[in-house]
């Protein structure tokens, strides 16, 4: 009994170790988050040293979804369809504070958090949110991946 | 959604008369180019693009219904958003805007801040275009030198404004704050580092076979056709016309500060590209020069006598204690920096009715006290007399126009934001029909599609 | 050319479809009625001495709502006009009622105007009479309504997937 899961246990965290530190995201960018979302990815603040340099640009090909920008209402089927296209497992980070809440654009065209469509696993708030903030974010995003029953 | 081939493309079939369609392909809104969400839908005969329809308003945020909801000075953070790459154009624009209906005229100190950082924001959009453009025909050190570039020019702007992209730095009447100390040397330190990532760029790219072929003769527009198509900016005078609003309609400072305006001549992508080039040098030149002329000169670092801290302050005036209190020197948080008394009379207007008071006047007097009341209260506040008024800036892209249209309240009645990226949008299809798919990359970024600004 | 020259140049040619003219803040408008709006935009584009070859934008404003204007006509489409040969501008308003919103197009005149007016009609509801292809500009096709009308409530959302708040 106890040897079964010492050994499960040890093989889910390697594998939780080798995917957080090979994280190949999909960055939905929309709007002028997508200006810090560069910044971080550039050489400055430099995101490859996390494991998420490379980014896919296709959703098949991706298993974190980067939510970057205002989802307007027009926006939002193709944002579920993107979803819905990626294989599991697959995280949802929700970059900027238009996509946590709608920020401060409560009209009639901005849908008010991207949580109402996907499910997200990370918040990470600003407008835009410092590169320090998003790799915070993508820390805690990675500490998130790691735990946990992996399914393989 | 509509299907746009219901709409407008007849079910295409190909000239050769061998039975063959077209093939339609949908580009976006989710597409790598990472310029926005923008929807190209093509019919394809082969390779060649025969037709497309270009679908907008992915990123349609109501800016201009939102700024109707709010005071003047609420919609500075709205309109930060709009060209998000240079904001702090947008800013003043909006403000010289509301200062045009107002019939204020902003301090000389304030027209040269304004020139400088719009400079620096326009560097910071042309590094931008030209690396995500560069990036998407494969070179992509290009990419990352430019904005190894505009972290320097960010950096600058956290200097003066406090953020690095969503500033809110203009205000009606003058900016937020004064330059900080020592500005004009980290502005040289910037300027040396952007100059030297230029170099590079040129020397990588500006005579590499590769890009050339991408890019010249590649999504040409003739001079009469991209003032049909009203466009204005780097894509107008790629095509030749001399057409600069700094020039020709010169506001702030510019009429005093001398450069001269990057022409092309064929209109096609690879002179955009040349043109976008030039005139980030021009842009560092004008900062530059503007910088050495500043009116009332570089800031004092420190003051001679006793500065005593803002509680004290309050507690004095609380006290009655009020002799010689309003000239009293008091440190000021960090926050608050570029705002005592001296730098917020060099940069704001001295207009009770639109500026608000220093917090030393706010908490140090009844006066500047009342003044802070009257223009926060709900139905007080900034009040232009009932009238229309447009003002064009030159934006990053092009004429960056703003019309405000106020009803004598404390609330605009109608913003509406002509933005620069329009025009070339939707002039989009007539300049990759004809070509080929591969040609619809460089040309769409040679166009700058800020979506921020195209769909408001 | 002088603002108050073109104005006088408009006045002189278009005669009464000229209905106002006025000079606000160094801008200068003409308020033209919409039968003769065609015929205004042409002569602006195609006269020597005005040749404003540059429609910058076109854009509407609802007066629902202002203080004092709210008898008259609700709309009220402006054009803006630069020349890039002279470098002058000018402002052409065209009143339109709610009972009657359709103004000629202009996209005969120069291309741009297809889209500018796709936007107006989008978001104001204002037809353009001889338009090749009015749809939405901004917001999608199954939105109802026009979202900068003054009488459309700001956060009246009509999402195509997710909860109705």
């Amino acid at each position: 009994m106890g040897v079964g899961t010492f050994f499960t246990s040890k093989l889910d965290e390697a594998i939780g170790w080798a995917r957080k530190y090979s994280i190949f995201q999909y960055p939905f960018v929309t709007a002028c988050c997508g200006m810090e979302y560069m910044a971080t990815a550039c050489s400055h603040y430099d995101v490859d040293r996390f494991g998420a340099g490379l980014p896919r640009f296709s959703p098949r090909q991706a298993d974190v979804l980067f939510v970057v920008g205002t989802i307007s209402h027009k926006m939002a089927p193709v944002l579920k369809r993107i979803y819905d296209q990626m294989c599991e497992p697959k995280w949802v980070v929700a970059f900027g504070v238009c996509t946590c809440t709608g920020g401060f654009y409560d009209n009639y065209a901005t849908v008010q958090g991207i949580d109402t469509i996907i499910p997200v696993d990370v918040y990470i708030p600003g407008c835009p949110p410092r590169p320090e903030s998003v790799i915070d974010g993508l820390m805690k995003l990675q500490d998130k991946i790691a735990v946990g029953t992996q399914r393989y | 959604m509509a299907d746009a081939r219901e709409l407008f493309l007849s079910e295409g079939v190909s000239s050769r008369g061998d039975g063959s369609q077209h093939l339609h392909v949908n580009m976006g809104p989710a597409h790598p180019a990472m310029h926005g969400i923008v929807r190209i839908f093509a019919e394809l005969d082969g390779e060649t693009v025969v037709k497309t329809d270009v679908e907008i308003g992915y990123l349609h945020r109501a800016f201009e219904k939102d700024c109707e909801a709010g005071p003047y000075n609420n919609a500075i953070p709205y309109t930060d958003r709009l060209n998000y790459v240079s904001p702090l154009i947008n800013n003043f624009g909006y403000s010289s805007a509301i200062e045009k209906l107002l019939g204020v005229e902003i301090t000389d100190r304030c027209k040269y801040i304004r020139v400088i950082m719009s400079e620096i924001s326009r560097i910071c959009d042309h590094l931008t275009c030209v690396g995500a453009g560069s990036m998407e025909l494969g070179a992509f050190t290009v990419f990352l030198y430019m904005i190894k570039a505009r972290e320097f020019l960010w950096e600058l702007v956290e200097e003066v404004t406090g953020a690095r992209l969503t500033i809110s730095y203009g205000r009606v009447g003058g900016v937020k704050a004064d330059l900080p100390a020592g500005f004009d040397l980290k502005v040289k330190k910037a300027f040396a580092e952007t100059r030297q990532v230029l170099e590079e760029v040129h020397t990588l790219v500006t005579g590499n076979r590769i890009f050339m072929d991408r890019m010249v003769g590649v999504g040409a527009l003739s001079k009469e056709d991209t003032i049909a198509w009203g466009i204005t900016g780097p894509l107008l005078r790629a095509a030749g016309v001399p057409f600069d609003l700094r020039k020709t309609q010169p506001y702030w400072a510019y009429d005093r500060i001398p450069f001269e305006i990057a022409l092309g001549k064929n209109g096609d992508n690879f002179d955009r590209y040349l043109v976008r080039m030039a005139e980030m040098e021009q842009s560092m030149r004008i900062a530059e020069q503007a910088l050495d002329g500043l009116p009332g000169g570089a800031i004092q670092v420190d003051w001679e006598g006793k500065a005593i801290p803002p509680d004290a302050y309050v507690d004095l005036g609380k006290q009655g204690k009020t002799e010689g209190l309003l000239l009293m020197p008091i440190t000021l948080s960090p926050n608050l920096r570029g705002q005592d008394r001296g730098a917020h009379d060099r940069v704001n207007v001295h207009d009770k009715r639109v500026v608000l008071p220093t917090k030393a006047d706010t908490y140090g007097s009844i006066e500047g006290l009342m003044n802070h009341f009257m223009l926060v209260m709900d139905g007080y506040g900034i009040r232009p007399p009932a009238g229309e008024a447009y003002f064009a800036a030159e934006g990053a892209n092009g004429e960056l126009g703003f019309y405000v249209v106020s009803d004598g309240s404390d609330r605009p009645y109608r913003v509406h934001c002509r933005p620069p990226c329009l025009p070339p949008v939707a002039a989009l299809p007539k300049m990759i029909e004809g070509e080929m798919v591969a040609d619809i990359i460089p040309t769409f970024g040679s166009v700058n599609m800020i979506g921020g600004e195209l769909d408001r | 050319m002088d603002g108050s020259a073109i104005l006088a140049r408009l006045r002189e040619r278009l005669g009464d479809r000229l209905l106002a003219t006025h000079e606000y803040r160094g801008d200068h408008t003409a308020v033209v009625a919409r039968e003769g709006l065609v015929a205004a935009l042409s002569l602006c584009r195609d006269d020597d001495a005005l040749a404003f070859d540059l429609l910058v934008d076109v854009t509407a404003v609802d007066y629902l709502r202002f203080p004092g204007r709210e008898d008259g006509p609700r709309f009220e489409v402006v054009y803006h006009l630069y020349s890039i040969g002279h470098g002058h501008r000018v402002r052409l308003k065209v009143p339109v009622e709610q009972d009657d919103p359709v103004v000629p197009t202009a996209t005969g005149l120069w291309p741009i105007a297809n889209w500018l007016e796709r936007e107006v009609w989008d978001m104001f509801g204002i037809r353009f009479d001889g338009h090749p292809d009015l749809r939405r500009l901004l917001m999608y096709e199954e939105f109802e309504g026009h979202p900068l009308r003054k009488d459309y409530p700001i956060n009246r959302r009509q999402p195509l997937i997710g909860p109705k708040v």
